[in-house]
């Protein structure tokens, strides 16, 4: 039937028969996209009178925002942190690829490097728009090199650097450039870390506590100055211990301040995390209602945090895949290591100290379903919704709202991806008679 | 007029479905030749809708030359407000079926002149030929439409104050908060569905059987407006069991008597495929 649409001339595209994560649940409901953003078809109906001039069949698929990976640092033979002449073209080739895995947005991320390769490689990466070409860049996550040596993981001890006399010029002087940086991983019991932390906040850069050996009130204290994420949670910092969880007792902690939530990212690829650790994390957590102290403070509640909150989850997972993934079992490097792949597990060469991963985004999202037990739109939402949360951009990224950027993904019931979509167009299509 | 009893709301929720489909498909509508429907909204009529739906689903009726009117709207709710009757209709209709936007029209409850949107939903229903079916349910006052107990018989489509009744039995919508239900609404006169070449009216359930019985077996009463109709020549009142237990035994038997005859009208059911 033809449109009759007063505000706009594009086509519009109605996806039917699918189940649309909307609302923090799946449902039957169709998919209206144009211009390359999600469509409200009731407005569409009564105030332009307008209709579908395309209608696609989904044939039963789940439709759910496309994943946004926030931490990446390299794959199929690209390694991030390191400053090759084709640097670009290596970055746009990882692009590309990650489509097939339902990445729609990433930031490219640097472990510990010298100065020279920040000042080398930061300027080649720019904050795109994702596309046919491949998913969109929202910046660069810089790991390190402000980290504690004592949890370096794979990351060259040579390079780690403590906060000189200038704290944040320092930091400045070492990355060269804040213009594309999202994220920056640090230890934030590093002496002058929270002036650091405030700055980068003012500049809108998340801050993130990662490879550090703080104890909870240093946590605590990073995040009153403004960090809001935890690299890779478990990993690479102290272990939970009752009388001081360090940075993992942030999951619980009354000190968060009012209206903030603690985002924390988890590799969970089967082998940075055993299951029961991921449910932990899952389950003091989970997703639910903050509940508010309400009334006077009287008599015991005087003395309690006014505040006695199950925030909603926080829960984001990011792949930390390295130049290996999607590439065959051996050695590859992870900017200035060498790395070995033996299966899902990678190594330093030679040790048993992981490094990266090779899992895939989409493959995360199954592991993490299957290991926690949760709900569907649980999962999909900790590799969609989460991460746009975090980076503050859920208005227009990581959720299927009206008006929001029409990146998105068809899956089947378990969560295998068979298209991607990119501002309302197809980027990838699971080929059918391959895999 | 017919009254039919089924034996539930799914059975009459389907009867009416069918009969509106035969009549829609009998009609045989074409481009410039369109059935003009008249549409309630309400818990009553919500079978009979997801009917319709399979229906078209289904490949056997097109809402392609339908023109739809809605019988009323709330004053003052925003149009896209959940509990609005533009958002009813989309959510349990208009989304599911073929209809073109530019045929389904609702009164406007935020319009800036309500009596001049009331004057012009009476001009577009008699610009589109006048009503052929026009498709209603009943208050538990009585009432069609928001056509309150006291509303003059020969009404046309206008601005109404909401009676306690309807408010109270609105207020599940809205949380249970009487504070939130709107207390004036834009509505069709009774002699607008009156003009209509033919009614039917959905009534289902016992908390409706006292004013079924007020419609059909008192006398026409401006108190209880579905009374109205008992003047209309052509008006089917569909109900289940439950809806008929304030009548006379004698009533009812006499009409369950004439199933045979009334089935006739939905059986068989038309398709458009064979067209």
């Amino acid at each position: 039937m033809p449109s009759n649409k007063s505000v706009s001339d594009a086509p519009i595209a109605q996806f039917t028969n699918c189940r649309i994560l909307r609302d923090r649940r799946l449902q039957r409901e169709d998919l209206w996209v144009r211009e390359g953003k999600i469509l409200n078809p009731e407005k569409l109906f009564f105030d332009e009178k307008g209709s579908a001039d395309i209608q696609l069949d989904c044939k039963g698929s789940i439709i759910a925002p496309g994943f946004i990976d926030v931490q990446i640092n390299g794959g199929f033979g690209v390694d991030f942190s390191m400053a090759t002449d084709d640097f670009k073209s290596g970055i746009d080739l990882v692009s590309q690829k990650i489509l097939s895995h339902g990445v729609t947005s990433f930031c490219p991320t640097l472990v510990t490097s010298p100065p020279s390769v920040y000042h080398q490689v930061l300027p080649q990466i720019s904050v795109r728009n994702g596309g046919a070409h491949g998913a969109g860049i929202l910046g660069a996550h810089l790991e390190g090199p402000f980290i504690s040596k004592e949890k370096k993981g794979a990351h060259p001890e040579h390079c780690i650097r403590t906060f000189e006399a200038g704290a944040f010029q320092d930091l400045l002087a070492t990355y060269g450039s804040l213009d594309c940086v999202r994220i920056v991983t640090l230890a934030p019991e590093i002496k002058r870390s929270s002036e650091v932390i405030r700055e980068l906040t003012k500049r809108g850069i998340c801050v993130s506590l990662g490879h550090s050996v703080a104890n909870l009130s240093q946590a605590e204290e990073a995040v009153q100055h403004g960090a809001t994420f935890i690299t890779h949670l478990f990993n690479a910092m102290l272990p939970f211990h009752h009388r001081d969880p360090g940075i993992v007792g942030l999951l619980t902690s009354d000190k968060i301040p009012a209206g903030r939530r603690v985002f924390y990212g988890m590799i969970s690829d089967g082998i940075h995390t055993n299951p029961a650790a991921l449910r932990i994390a899952h389950r003091a957590h989970p997703t639910g209602k903050a509940i508010p102290v309400l009334g006077p403070a009287v008599g015991l509640a005087a003395k309690l945090p006014r505040r006695v909150c199950l925030p909603s989850s926080g829960l984001v997972l990011v792949t930390d895949a390295i130049a290996g993934m999607g590439l065959a079992p051996g050695r590859h490097t992870l900017g200035q290591q060498v790395v070995e792949i033996d299966g899902l597990n990678t190594y330093i060469a030679g040790t048993k100290t992981l490094s990266g991963s090779v899992a895939t985004m989409d493959a995360c999202v199954r592991h993490f379903l299957e290991a926690t037990g949760c709900s569907v739109e649980t999962a999909l939402e900790a590799a969609s919704l989460h991460p746009a949360q975090l980076l503050g951009i859920e208005h227009k990224k990581g959720t299927l709202d009206y008006d929001s950027d029409a990146d998105f993904l068809m899956l089947n019931d378990s969560l295998y991806v068979q298209a991607t979509y990119i501002a309302g167009e197809e980027v990838w299509r699971q080929d059918v008679l391959g895999m | 007029m017919r009254l039919v009893i089924l034996e539930d709301y799914d059975q009459a929720s389907e009867w009416a479905a069918k009969y509106i489909c035969n009549r829609i498909i009998q009609f045989k509508p074409s481009q410039g030749r369109y059935f003009t429907l008249g549409l309630p909204t309400g818990s009553t009529p919500l079978g009979c809708y997801k009917k319709l739906i399979e229906y078209h689903k289904n490949g056997d009726l097109s809402f392609k030359y339908v023109k739809t009117f809605n019988m009323d709207e709330y004053v003052g709710l925003p149009r896209n407000h959940p509990e609005s009757y533009h958002s009813y209709m989309w959510n349990n209709f208009f989304k599911h079926i073929d209809i073109d936007p530019n045929n389904a029209h609702i009164l406007d409850g935020n319009a800036p002149d309500l009596q001049a949107e009331c004057d012009a939903f009476e001009k577009k229903i008699e610009e589109a030929g006048g009503i052929d079916l026009f498709v209603g349910g009943i208050g538990p006052d009585g009432h069609i439409a928001f056509n309150e107990p006291g509303s003059s018989l020969s009404s046309r489509t206008r601005l109404k104050t909401l009676a306690m009744d309807t408010i109270l039995a609105n207020a599940k919508y809205f949380d249970g908060d009487l504070s939130k239900v709107p207390t004036m609404a834009l509505t069709v006169g009774v002699g607008t569905v009156m003009d209509a070449r033919e009614v039917m009216i959905l009534i289902t359930g016992a908390h409706k059987a006292f004013a079924l019985y007020k419609a059909i077996e008192e006398g026409v009463n401006h108190m209880w407006t579905v009374s109205a109709f008992q003047q209309h020549p052509r008006t089917i009142f569909v109900c289940d069991e439950d809806a008929t237990l304030e009548l006379r035994v004698k009533t009812v038997k006499y009409f369950k008597g004439l199933m045979h005859v009334h089935n006739k009208l939905v059986d068989p059911l038309y398709s458009m495929k064979e067209n």
